[in-house]
């Protein structure tokens, strides 16, 4: 029974995926991108991996999702010039074969692997109990592979910076993002009033648990995102300029906490990024709600694009 | 191990995209694509012990939220790319202006 | 009483495929936007509520409970909003003759 439903799941991502590359326009394409996020999400779901399923939902299919249905909008390529770029067919046969290669060559690597399957996850059980979280992966996320996760909150750090670069010189430190007029009435201005208190108590309450349940910074800093965002399309929320100082915190909130409590390892515990035995689970949180609001506010500006509009 | 056939396919069905797709915007997409599968590889990997091991779930929660923004910054270039030049692709043999 | 609850979880989750069968059928045979839309809201909005009413029994704890309620609640609010604003702009973008 789970054997039928497994193979039609994966049936159904792989047709969904062809599709999102044969389709003519941008905007089906686009559609069918979001599809195949939230079908990924249901196999990670059979996986066993729900934390991974959250983040994929949230972030691999709606924000992507939403910053890619911006671009489509912005974008109207020439389309001679996009038929001029397309390959000749014996390209393509040729493509064709080198990728059927490469996908084969993984999946006879992936039915070969050896057989004992090599596995850490004893060893991160182990300790949870000294860190005071019950979710592992929160804990390897947070203890025993912390310097990656602080490495990818700088990541969106220099990706907003970078986005921000792209602004034009007479825009430096203007409003991101187009203008959208005020919804004063209407379906959207009524979703826009009702979802945000919901969903800020969701995201919130999704990083919170994270400590001991699926869930964490990055599912809930997305949802959060999300209500800026659906607030700031329907016009009830103005994003502030590019040169706003709060902004800017907002932002870096998250990396600062995380090297911070790192730098303070080295006086109170052996190390940078080491935890004093019994603090781990108040400075784990400590930067879990710093990390929370800086993966927000990044997410909005990354959908917003870069200043544009005086201030 | 359905699953890692499908990640496997899908690796397939994005790298076909990326190198034969001409709009930039397509390739984005198709990359975004590929990601998954190396994903869903991992994932696979992931669930081969006894218990679904955590390391290789937290690094592809990583690799997700890093995948966004990379794909945040290749729109925006593609857009920037777009209003300077005109131009949705990185065709080489265009007329000069 | 266990089998009652069984019988009862089984009939109404089958009736909410049901009805997620027949919209999706409509979605993809009927001629114009309007009446697609319509097929759509019924499977989303009646044929969630009744697998959602199916599930009730077996979540575990009426906090879970009440959660599935509340997918519910914000599926039929999303929903209905993506509906109508989709069918504001058919309506905008064609006049009726």
């Amino acid at each position: 029974m789970s054997l039928v439903l497994d193979v039609m799941l994966a049936l159904a991502v792989i047709g969904v995926a062809g599709w999102t590359l044969l389709v003519r326009g941008n905007f089906p394409a686009v559609i069918g991108f979001v599809a195949y996020g939230l079908l990924l999400a249901l196999v990670w779901v059979r996986l066993g991996a729900v934390d991974v399923a959250l983040t994929e939902a949230a972030l691999g299919a709606g924000a992507t999702g939403v910053l890619l249905l911006f671009a489509v909008v912005r974008l109207r390529g020439g389309k001679a010039e996009i038929d001029a770029a397309t390959p000749s067919p014996p390209q393509r046969v040729a493509a064709a074969i080198l990728c059927g290669v490469v996908g084969l060559g993984l999946a006879v690597a992936m039915l070969n692997l050896p057989d004992p399957a090599p596995s850490l996850a004893a060893e991160a059980t182990r300790h949870l109990p000294l860190l005071g979280v019950g979710n592992p992966i929160t804990g390897v996320l947070m203890a025993y592979r912390g310097l990656d996760t602080l490495l990818e909150a700088v990541v969106l750090v220099f990706a907003v910076l970078a986005i921000w670069s792209m602004a034009p010189d007479r825009r430096w430190g203007a409003i991101p993002g187009p203008l959208f007029p005020v919804q004063s009435s209407g379906p959207l201005s009524l979703l826009a009033r009702v979802l945000p208190p919901i969903g800020i108590v969701v995201g919130i309450h999704i990083a919170w648990v994270g400590a001991d349940a699926p869930g964490g910074k990055f599912q809930g800093g997305t949802i959060l995102a999300a209500m800026g965002i659906l607030a700031w399309v329907a016009g009830l929320w103005r994003l502030p300029p590019v040169a706003s100082r709060g902004l800017r915190w907002a932002v870096v909130a998250g990396p600062l906490v995380f090297i911070g409590v790192g730098l303070l390892g080295f006086v109170i515990a052996d190390g940078f990024l080491s935890y004093p035995p019994g603090f781990a689970k108040p400075l784990i949180l400590l930067i879990e709600a710093a990390m929370t609001l800086s993966v927000a506010a990044a997410i909005v500006l990354m959908v917003a694009g870069p200043p544009e509009r005086p201030a | 191990m359905i699953f890692g056939v499908t990640g496997a396919a899908l690796v397939a069905l994005g790298l076909y995209g990326l190198v034969t797709q001409p709009a930039l915007l397509r390739k984005i997409l198709a990359f975004n694509l590929l990601g998954g599968g190396v994903f869903l590889l991992f994932g696979v990997v992931a669930r081969r012990g006894a218990v679904a091991d955590p390391v290789p779930q937290a690094l592809v929660i990583t690799g997700l939220v890093v995948a966004f923004a990379a794909t945040a910054l290749a729109l925006v270039l593609v857009l920037r790319l777009f209003q300077i030049t005109g131009a949705a692709t990185i065709a080489e043999d265009k007329t000069p202006p | 009483m266990n089998l009652f609850l069984t019988l009862f979880s089984g009939a109404a989750i089958t009736a909410g495929v049901a009805f997620f069968i027949a919209g999706t059928v409509a979605l993809l045979r009927f001629p114009d936007p309007l009446s697609r839309l319509h097929a759509l809201t019924k499977a989303d909005s009646l044929g969630l509520g009744l697998i959602v009413l199916g599930l009730l029994p077996w979540a575990g704890g009426w906090l879970a409970a009440l959660k599935l309620i509340l997918v519910w609640l914000l599926v039929l609010l999303a929903g209905a909003t993506a509906t109508q604003m989709i069918a504001e702009h058919i309506r905008r973008s064609e006049p009726p003759p």
